[in-house]
């Protein structure tokens, strides 16, 4: 399968930084969404992190490591002014009951109703078994939740699929998919291609993407 | 009131083969690792570990242990495996679960922490939103094909929930920062996670607390675990580990 050199992983976090508006609480999932909290530096969002911490620093190196202070990621990371932190049902209740503005997660796949999968590799052979942690949770509860991911497989084979050969983690519940080659909306009528990888077609896109994609009326090049 | 044990033979005292026990942390967060060695060198045998999330991921040392003495029938966490498939895959952790020879039962982490603060405050289930549209809404996730249940559903306010019952462990390891003899207990940063609401859900709470002060020197409004929801206390060294080599 074709495969398409797009944005280096940073820099599809930068973009989806920009989706971020101020005065807004976002938990960053592992992977890209991590990446996020890079550009979130001098902006006034606060993290919030399951492990049960509002207002999570940058990550610690060094002497600034602490064993009692990590990300639910189990990174090292730093406390800053304002820091809070509190026990997990409360940090669930945040989750869960609505409160936190965006939800930033990966994914394995994504399909065109919204549905995604990121819990359970079948290819792991582990009977039905996988690492939910806190990604229903946080599904469940999102107000606006971003995929974060590359836009096809190690082997090029599409992510963005017409249905989940994965097992679902949650059922429409993803609003955007920011790619290495795109940003794509997820909208009643199906999946809304909205910015593209400067010098890629609408056809390269739609060739290493499953679902028939909906063109946006004002089409871009993904600005940075 | 004085809950203060001498030594962690006093704190593990009743803890038999076949016991549900609690485990608090957060991977390497706030795992009590005094408690769980000696847990390992007492040699109790089929055990239920209820985790939150990984604790035993962040207890790599104890976890060997229990293995190697062949003391685990079965693991409760949201997130029990390698993130690393690789690194997994070489674990005898892993391997025990792909056999089935050990079982691991799966929840949404959120999930878990309702399931244990049910347990604590006398709630015997409730509806909860988490994995609706995923398999945790067909039944209970778990690698023993025969164990798993028919999950009941019913759709609230136009949302699927799941009926979760409340879990309630014999006995819960937690572990604090400072304690005092009656029992209350504060922890430190985010190594506080599982341990609070473990703490309330046992029918025994063990805590291991790196700093025992005298009651009356916990800032009566800053404690954040009450003393009626622990029975045992034992001081313990702060133990420092590497967390980047997790």
């Amino acid at each position: 399968m074709k495969k398409f050199e797009g944005l280096p992983r940073e820099i599809i976090a930068l973009r989806v930084s920009q989706e971020i508006e101020d005065n807004s609480y976002v938990n960053l999932g592992i992977g890209i969404p991590t990446l996020v909290s890079n550009w979130l530096e001098g902006r006034d969002v606060i993290l919030q992190s399951e492990i049960g911490m509002l207002k999570t620093g940058s990550l610690a190196e060094g002497n600034d490591i602490d064993q009692d202070l990590i990300n639910a990621s189990c990174q090292p990371v730093r406390e800053v002014q304002g820091t809070v932190y509190f026990d997990i049902c409360e940090s669930f209740a945040m989750i869960r009951g609505g409160h936190v503005d965006v939800t930033v997660m990966g994914a394995f796949q994504v399909n065109q109703s919204g549905d995604f999968a990121s819990w359970l590799n079948p290819s792991r052979g582990l009977s039905g078994v996988g690492n939910i942690g806190g990604s229903m949770d946080l599904a469940a509860g999102a107000k606006r939740l971003f995929i974060a991911m590359e836009h096809t497989a190690n082997d090029g084979s599409p992510k963005i699929v017409r249905d989940l050969t994965y097992p679902a983690t949650a059922k429409k519940k993803v609003n955007q998919i920011f790619t290495d080659l795109a940003v794509i909306e997820v909208i009643p009528e199906g999946l809304l291609l909205k910015e593209i990888y400067p010098g890629l077609s609408v056809e390269d896109i739609q060739s290493v993407t499953e679902p028939r994609l909906l063109v946006a009326r004002d089409l871009k090049e993904i600005e940075l | 009131m004085d809950k203060t044990v001498k030594d962690v033979e006093a704190a593990l005292s009743g803890i038999e083969d076949g016991a549900t026990i609690a485990i608090g942390g957060f991977f390497a967060a706030g795992v009590p690792r005094l408690l769980l060695r000696a847990l390992a060198e007492k040699g109790v045998k089929n055990l239920t570990l209820a985790c939150g999330s990984g604790p035993l991921l962040g207890a790599r040392s104890e976890l060997d242990a229990f293995l190697r003495n062949g003391q685990i029938r079965k693991v409760i966490d949201s997130y029990g495996l390698f993130r690393s498939a690789t690194k997994g895959g070489q674990h005898p952790f892993e391997q025990k679960v792909r056999a089935g020879k050990i079982e691991l039962e799966v929840y949404p982490m959120g999930t878990l922490a309702e399931k244990y603060r049910m347990a604590g405050a006398g709630v015997p289930a409730s509806f909860l939103p988490a994995g609706a549209g995923s398999m945790v809404e067909e039944t209970t996730i778990t690698n023993i094909e025969e164990n798993r249940k028919k999950r009941e559903t019913r759709v609230i306010d136009g949302q699927t929930c799941i009926l979760e019952y409340a879990l309630k462990p014999d006995f819960a390891l937690v572990h604090a920062y400072s304690g005092d003899p009656e029992g209350n207990l504060c922890y430190r940063k985010t190594a506080r996670n599982f341990n609070h609401v473990m703490a309330m859900a046992a029918r025994v709470t063990i805590a291991e607390v790196e700093n025992l002060v005298t009651s009356g020197d916990l800032k009566p409004e800053s404690v954040h675990t009450p003393g009626i929801f622990v029975k045992r206390v034992l001081k313990v060294p702060r133990i420092t580990f590497d967390i980047t080599a997790l």
